[in-house]
């Protein structure tokens, strides 16, 4: 039986620093229709801040002249959020050896976005293919509260 | 949107931000503190964060640089305020460890 879909958006993003920013305010946005905390959502921005910024830096190389997109799902289902990050870009070499922490390109990036992911939500899945793109899915399960 | 102000104080270059520190309230603060650095010779960086709602691992990274280039001359980064869910986010980087966080500007000039 497919699990159903309550509420569903879809985003195409132009690839551009500027953009992610907007990521992050669309999920809090989307987060927002459910009973979380405000440290729920903050990790949720995060978490979705460092997936996009991955896209555009990493995975199209933050290039202005092309017109390159990310793609940003989210679902709401009875008892979870789902944020899927796809880009089309270089893709990653080595999924495992990126998630570790300090791990990075750049010299002065910590290597901390996946760190962030992990700690953030409940599943983190990365699957990424050379040249062909990568797609970064997490999952934010909703714990029903005690009502007071 | 990260909105970047710096000036000297007592012979230490104050920063004060106010906004988002992502990938691009991270170039905005590289290029605004590296300009002010090389221009004012300063020697000590007081880093007021009151005004910062968000920050990421961009953002981290970007203290991070400005923390190397600072220490390996002798000088000191002085943290100033950190929102909860800012600190939340040093203290998972380890960042907690190596700076010091004071509550307000004054506390902050006085150690020195």
């Amino acid at each position: 039986m497919e699990i159903q879909v309550k509420n569903q958006i879809k985003l195409a993003i132009l690839s551009i620093n500027e953009n992610v920013a907007f990521a992050r305010a669309s999920t809090a946005a989307f987060s927002a229709q459910v009973d979380l905390t405000l440290t729920e959502i903050d990790e949720i921005k995060v978490a979705v801040s460092e997936a996009v910024s991955n896209a555009v830096i990493h995975g199209y190389g933050s290039d202005p002249h092309k017109q390159n997109y990310v793609e940003l799902v989210m679902n709401l289902y009875q008892d979870k959020l789902e944020f899927i990050i796809t880009d089309y870009g270089r893709g990653i070499a080595n999924v495992e050896e990126a998630r570790q922490p300090s791990f990075s390109s750049d010299p002065e990036r910590m290597g901390l976005g996946f760190v962030f992911m992990d700690s953030f939500m409940d599943e983190l899945e990365v699957l990424s293919k050379l040249g062909q793109g990568t797609t970064v899915r997490m999952v934010k399960l909703l714990v029903p509260r005690t009502e007071h | 949107m990260l909105k970047v102000v710096t000036f000297m104080k007592q012979g230490i270059l104050v920063v004060r931000l106010e906004g988002e520190l992502d990938v691009c309230g991270a170039n905005e603060f590289r290029t605004a503190v590296d300009e002010a650095l090389t221009a004012t010779g300063a020697k000590h960086i007081l880093l007021n964060m009151q005004g910062v709602s968000f920050i990421d691992s961009s953002g981290l990274g970007v203290v991070l640089g400005r923390y190397k280039r600072i220490t390996q001359l002798g000088g000191k980064i002085l943290v100033v305020y950190l929102e909860p869910q800012i600190k939340r986010i040093f203290e998972l980087a380890g960042l907690l460890k190596i700076l010091t966080i004071y509550q307000n500007e004054e506390q902050a000039l006085d150690f020195l």
